[in-house]
């Protein structure tokens, strides 16, 4: 079942890990667009849920579909690629190469797929002003604060303007400030180019920003919003 | 808007122990004392006149009375349509407020009690807190400091409730262990 006008959507995952079911039927879907949260206990499987819908771990169960295509059927080749030119990443920790400045980190993405160098760093540099960190743009990561360090990560994955960004506990290791401040300039972000936003965090201070939330417990996931 | 009032329905928490069977009045204090009352029991007039009133719109019935003297020596019965009433209270989310957790606790209690599912009453607790902290963030992002503190102040609280929710869910299990007879 596909809701009508979803970009992305998830039937019947299933994953086991060895002896652990990480994931036990679980649906899924999101519009263009739309920010949904992903919640749950630690260990539910929000982040194998994450993994799957973003085609970097294969569901044993289950169907994906994204725009269409289904995942399950890509190859590890035709995979990487829908990541590299539909999607964006932003994780809790350590997603910056360190050897390079922090605006090399975020023109990254545009260079891997063949922008020359001075437009990739212009195109960098204006998501870098959107997320207010373009003045650490000579810094490399480990000399900015973590709060900057995360705002250049998510610049680096919104600069391809993906139509869906990844984010797993953005927020994890910030304060309540910086946190808050993370996500207001995220969700601004995403909202202008109509990304979709798949939301995992178990704040729900957090979860505030989003439209819509799903809790996952056990390996199955329960849309909140028919409860309501 | 956020505001801390402390309500409690006795009426709905009668009926929902009445649900298991016919009680006497003295009876049902006892039970409320015992599962709800802990810093707080009820007194003998409270448990009359909600029983009138419960008795007056039909919620309750008498089914049957002791020979002797005083109100006590009634014995209730739910009716269906008290029945129908503590469903709906059950299955209403309450408005997020802080200081909610007696109502709740209350809730949770009678719906295991009562072989109700209580995670979903739980899940829609939580779905209603969120909406409303999705209102407080959208009203932060647009407003000036003042808002910003006066709608986070609310959201800390909210977040509080929340992760009470969170916890109760995950403690169903022992909580029904601990309340259910056997
Ligand atoms: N690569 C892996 N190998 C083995 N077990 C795994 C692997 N990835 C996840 N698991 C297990 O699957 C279950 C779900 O893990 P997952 O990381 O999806 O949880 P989560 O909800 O993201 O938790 P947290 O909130 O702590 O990040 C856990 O029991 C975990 O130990
Ligand atoms: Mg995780």
């Amino acid at each position: 079942m596909t809701p009508a006008g979803s970009l992305l959507t998830a039937d019947g995952l299933r994953k086991v890990y060895g002896p652990t079911t990480a994931l036990d039927g679980a649906d899924f879907s999101i519009h263009p667009g739309e920010i949904v949260a992903v919640m749950g206990p630690s260990g539910s499987g929000k982040s194998t849920l994450l993994h799957c819908l973003a085609g970097i771990v294969r569901p044993d169960a289950g169907e994906i579909t994204y725009n269409g295509q289904r995942l399950t059927d890509m190859n590890d080749t035709a995979l990487s690629a829908l990541r590299r030119s539909e999607f964006g990443f932003v994780f809790q920790f350590g997603q910056l190469v360190p050897e390079l400045t922090c605006v090399e980190n975020v023109a990254l993405p545009l260079r891997l797929n063949g922008a020359k160098r001075k437009d990739a760093e212009r195109t960098a540099l204006t998501w870098m002003e959107r997320l207010e960190v373009d003045d650490v743009r000579d810094k490399r990561p480990g000399q900015a604060s973590g709060g900057q360090g995360q705002r250049v990560a998510v610049a680096r994955a919104l600069v391809t303007s993906p139509r869906v960004l990844f984010a797993d506990e953005p927020t994890g290791a910030l304060d309540s400030l910086n946190g808050e401040r993370v996500m207001e300039l995220l969700t601004d972000a995403a909202r202008s180019t109509n990304a979709a936003v798949v939301l995992v965090t178990h704040e729900t201070r957090v979860a505030a920003y989003s439209d819509r939330e799903i809790v996952v417990r056990d390996g199955k996931s329960r849309d909140m919003e028919r409860l309501v | 808007m956020v505001c801390i009032v402390l309500r409690m329905s006795i009426g709905h928490t009668l009926l929902g122990l009445l649900e298991s069977g016919p009680r006497h009045g003295y009876d049902l204090k006892r039970a409320f004392d015992e599962k709800f009352g802990h810093d707080k029991p009820l007194h003998y007039g409270q448990v009359y006149s909600t029983m009138s009133r419960l008795l007056k719109n039909g919620l309750v019935e008498v089914d049957g009375i002791e020979a002797g003297e005083g109100p006590e020596r009634k014995r209730y019965a739910i009716t269906e349509a008290g029945i129908t009433d503590v469903q709906r209270w059950l299955a209403t989310p309450e408005k997020p407020e802080p200081y909610l957790q007696s109502t709740l606790y209350t809730k949770v209690v009678l719906a295991l009690l009562t072989h109700r599912d209580a995670a979903d009453i739980l899940d829609t607790q939580r779905a209603e807190h969120l909406r409303l902290m999705r209102i407080l963030t959208d009203r932060k992002r647009r407003g000036d400091l003042a808002d910003q503190l006066i709608c986070d102040h609310a959201l800390f609280h909210l977040e509080a409730d929340l992760r009470w929710l969170e916890l109760t869910s995950a403690r169903l299990g022992k909580l029904a262990k601990e309340v259910l007879p056997g």
